[in-house]
């Protein structure tokens, strides 16, 4: 039967935003773009998953709108932007240009970290082979946590440090879109809404990027069909190799889950909502059962802690205060310092922290208590999670 | 009308919860932990007295819209 069921073309990991298309794009009015995206249901790939025609209808209606591609991804546990735009800086080249011409902008201006030269370098080439009838600016931002945040990506690239604001840059007329939304724009413009639709799921339609790490054969970045189980996304990346203990879905913002609660949900939002969790920007990282959560949770936390863009009280004293709980095992102190810490920054930092503290302490309660009692199941185990290097914010 | 806190600016001089005790706690490391209800008509001066005196002016007042 195995025969049968291999002959179904199925065709689920074709790629999209991965394959380059020499292509021209069609031209197409402003208004049939804008009805084209809203009709694709496209949300917003660097993580926070906005309507992505209900950002562009609201940039349209400025003075002077200008355009900021953000590659910055300043997460050292997801690859996704610099893959994409080191393999088909082309079709993000393209999302813009549509961007530029759906919001009525004359200026584009590409962000990447500085720490990945070989991205810019894919970039500047991808420009200079083309001409848009746009004026074009790139620029290189510190590879740091909060980098990326649109509000600290438009502070930078005014000229201040890249650390976040209160401004929301699209009701200020700047456009500050992922690189791997403009990507899947570029897709739209292409092929249309419909055509879009067909992979995904009604709710969450679409292909996206995951970055895939930890105790899988080939880790790295892949384009799969939102909707498909854990699981199936694991065997894009050469399956498990060894004993999955528990998942860090949605990167450092994300939530630890128990690999069995997630294993076979699909990968969409609305499947993760049930346990606290979110795709984020979609990095998964696989903790195998001869690894310690508790320790790696621990470095993450202590790393994000010293990402503080070090301007709202209760994220300079609360982070550390976390880590500092973490580190010693109290799990009370950890849980009243929550509200204490969780949405009182500028931005989502001490938030995005809290969520990933609370749930290594639940996830990892057992490996706690064994702490506790002296021992450690990953003693063996090199540190899993990537943290960054960079310091600093100009 | 809400009380709200522009946390970039705020230093902790935690003026806010000596003029306003009945809505103003502080954090341990000075910060305030503000209501997200709105604030009763009566705590409307001593709120109004609050915001005009933070020595960093971190503190405003949000109207209720209709």
């Amino acid at each position: 039967m195995s025969a049968a069921v291999a002959a179904e073309p199925r065709e689920r990991t074709a790629a999209r935003l991965l394959a380059p298309d020499p292509s021209p794009l069609p031209r197409r009015s402003r208004r049939e773009l804008l009805a084209e995206i809203e009709a694709s249901g496209l949300t917003g790939r660097g993580g926070a998953a906005f309507p992505t025609a209900r950002k562009l209808a609201t940039v349209a209606r400025a003075h002077r709108p200008v355009v900021v591609v953000n590659g910055v991804e300043g997460e050292p546990a997801s690859w996704k932007d610099k893959v994409l735009l080191a393999q088909n800086p082309h079709l993000v080249v393209d999302g813009a240009v549509v961007a530029a011409r759906v919001v009525g902008a004359h200026e584009v201006t590409f962000a990447v970290g500085r720490g990945n030269r070989s991205v810019r370098t894919h970039l500047e080439r991808a420009l200079a082979e083309r001409s848009d009838g746009v004026e074009v600016h790139l620029e290189t931002v510190p590879d740091r946590f909060v980098a990326g945040e649109e509000s600290a990506l438009l502070n930078f690239l005014n000229g201040g440090p890249a650390k976040p604001t209160l401004e929301k840059p699209y009701e200020r007329g700047v456009l500050v879109q992922n690189v791997e939304t403009l990507a899947s724009v570029g897709l739209v413009a292409r092929h249309g809404a419909a055509w879009f639709r067909q992979r995904g799921t009604a709710d969450e339609p679409g292909t996206v990027l995951v970055t895939v790490l930890g105790a899988v054969r080939t880790p790295g970045v892949a384009e799969v069909e939102l909707g498909t189980t854990f699981r199936e996304v694991l065997q894009r990346f050469g399956g498990l190799t060894a004993f999955p203990h528990a998942l860090l879905v949605g990167g450092y913002f994300g939530t630890w889950v128990r690999a069995h609660d997630v294993l076979d949900l699909p990968l969409t939002n609305v499947a993760l909502r049930p346990l606290g969790a979110r795709l984020g920007a979609r990095t998964i990282a696989v903790l195998p059962l001869d690894a310690c959560g508790v320790a790696e949770s621990a470095r993450v936390l202590r790393y994000l802690a010293n990402e503080s863009a070090g301007q709202c009280g209760p994220c300079v004293f609360g982070i550390p205060a976390m880590a500092d709980a973490f580190e010693r095992l109290d799990v009370d102190r950890l849980r009243r310092l929550a509200p204490l810490v969780a949405e009182r920054g500028a931005c989502a930092h001490p938030t995005g922290a809290t969520r990933f503290a609370a749930s290594a302490a639940g996830v990892f309660a057992d490996e706690i208590e064994r702490h506790r009692a002296g021992g450690c199941s990953g003693a063996a185990h090199p540190p899993m999670l990537p943290l960054g290097a960079s310091r600093d914010w100009r | 009308m809400k009380i709200r806190v522009n946390p970039i600016l705020c230093d902790g001089y935690g003026q806010c919860a000596e003029l306003l005790p009945e809505a103003v706690r502080l954090d341990e490391w000075g910060y305030p932990l503000l209501p997200a209800e709105p604030l009763p008509r009566t705590l409307e001066p001593s709120a109004r007295r609050a915001v005009a005196m933070c020595p960093r002016l971190a503190l405003s007042l949000e109207e209720k819209r209709r």
